[in-house]
């Protein structure tokens, strides 16, 4: 497992090379979009509209932060549950989107679509929010203010810790994790 | 009939839930250290480790544990003896939900469910709370609240059984349905199990049981038995911290039975995260 330090928006170059378990510490600009932002994204892609941000070797973190203490660019940030957001994700990445970030299992056409598309799944701590917020050194609502927690952010990453969960060659760090430690009978 | 100032309310409330929001709750945090040692993942084990480091920033810097900072669930116990001077119980601790998840820069997470818009500038900030009451004896009022996520609430579920399902269909029911979770609750997970009751009994008392300090023993030796033999079956899965495979998928497992109907065993499992964000205050 090796350690990488990749900065967006990511090739297919970047992502091909990557294999589950892998550490990835990612820097530059990244997009936040969870449930609701995700259904009106994938809607203006149906429809052939533009959308607020441009999809080409973006990632997508699925984050819904609290709000800023004053002085702070963000609040606590760490990844949301990603099945959530399954039917949507094989559309973004199809349309240039290399990667997204987030935590637990995806589903088959998930994982099919990072194969096709060169995507990557990464995964992030849940639940350390405090600690993942800090890797987050500015943030902008650029679209949808009125899903207040759910609005799509751009924000701006250092050395922001991520593990390959689901790479461009099929694999799944969940699943091979699990079959290790599992004690049947 | 003792009285207590509507704002003394408001005021508990609000410090409970600010102070929960970054402050792990001391068993908690000893139950995640004694996991770390115990886990023979070494990927897991780095993953409590951060997870012990983010409750370490958190306290220190006074910043939401996880940015999921729930839904508030309180258990509330009225005594017989007491009265509320200046306004309804419900609409105090309402209140002390705002004010807490307002000034704790904590997140507005209650939405319409079609919709889905954030209900912070119309009902309020994080509100309704759920609230579940009680009358009890004596003129105190104890209040008990939890943060509760949505991502472990998500993957809860309940079922009727035929009693012939016995603790052998429950124990394969509970098993089933953390597997199926696998890491999306966030584990090492806390488990409460309502057994009993009718339905909504059975769901009610395995949210309760999630209240539960971690290092507590259950008061009854079959229900403390059912608990270790379910723990062993749930870490037998391997699903580990964050799902990455290991020997440490549950912290605990809490089960409150009830008696029930001849014909019924219901059964709910409701999860909690890593993040076991509970305490309780006397007033």
């Amino acid at each position: 497992m090796a350690t990488y330090s990749l900065t967006t928006p990511l090739t297919s170059e970047d992502t091909k090379k990557l294999v589950a378990g892998d550490t990835v510490l990612l820097n530059g600009t990244i997009f936040t979009a969870r449930d609701a932002a995700h259904s009106r994204l994938v809607a203006l892609i149906e429809k052939g509209e533009e959308l607020p941000f441009d999809l080409e070797g973006s990632i997508i973190y699925f984050v819904g932060p609290t709000p800023p203490k004053p002085g702070d660019p963000i609040g606590s940030a760490g990844p949301t549950t990603s099945y959530r957001m399954d039917s949507f994700s094989p559309t973004m990445l199809k349309n240039g989107s290399k990667g997204m970030i987030g935590k637990g299992n995806r589903n088959q056409e998930v994982k099919d679509a990072c194969v096709k598309y060169d995507g990557i799944y990464f995964g992030a701590t849940g639940g350390a929010g405090a600690l993942l917020g800090k890797q987050i050194i500015s943030a902008e609502v650029i679209a949808y203010p009125e899903l207040g927690p759910e609005a799509v952010r751009k924000i701006t990453v250092k050395d922001f810790p991520v593990t390959v969960v689901n790479d461009t060659q099929g694999n799944d760090l969940y699943q091979v994790g699990r079959e290790q430690y599992e004690v049947k009978g | 009939m003792r009285e207590i100032e509507f704002d003394v309310v408001v005021k508990a409330v609000k410090d409970m839930i600010m102070h929960c929001g970054t402050d792990l709750p001391q068993d908690t945090y000893d139950a995640l250290e004694k996991a770390m040692e115990e886990e023979k993942s070494p990927v897991s084990k780095e993953v409590i480790r951060q997870l012990l480091e983010n409750a370490n920033i958190a306290k220190d810097e006074k910043r939401p544990l996880c940015q999921d900072t729930g839904l508030a669930v309180f258990f509330v116990y009225v005594g017989e003896e007491v009265r509320i001077n200046g306004g309804l119980l419900r609409d105090a601790i309402n209140q002390g939900t705002e004010q807490g998840y307002t000034e704790g820069y904590l997140r507005a997470s209650t939405c319409e469910p079609f919709s889905r818009l954030n209900l912070k500038d119309t009902v309020g900030y994080n509100l309704p709370a759920i609230i579940h009451f009680d009358i009890v004896k004596g003129d105190k009022i104890d209040i008990e609240y939890a943060a509760k996520g949505g991502g472990s609430e998500n993957v809860s579920r309940a079922k009727v059984f035929p009693p012939a399902a016995g603790k052998d269909g429950i124990v394969a029911y509970v098993k089933e349905v953390i597997s199926d979770a696998g890491g999306n609750p966030c584990p090492p997970i806390t488990v409460g199990v309502g057994i009993g009751g009718t339905f909504e009994k059975a769901v009610i008392s395995s949210k309760h049981a999630l209240f539960r300090d971690l290092e507590t023993e259950n008061e009854d030796p079959e229900m403390a038995e059912l608990e270790a033999r379910m723990l062993i079956e749930i870490n037998n899965l391997g699903i580990g911290a964050m799902g990455m495979g290991g020997t440490k998928t549950a912290l605990a497992v809490h089960i409150e039975a009830n008696p029930c109907h001849i014909a019924s065993l219901p059964v709910s499992v409701n999860v909690q995260c890593h993040s076991s964000r509970h305490t309780h205050i006397t007033i």
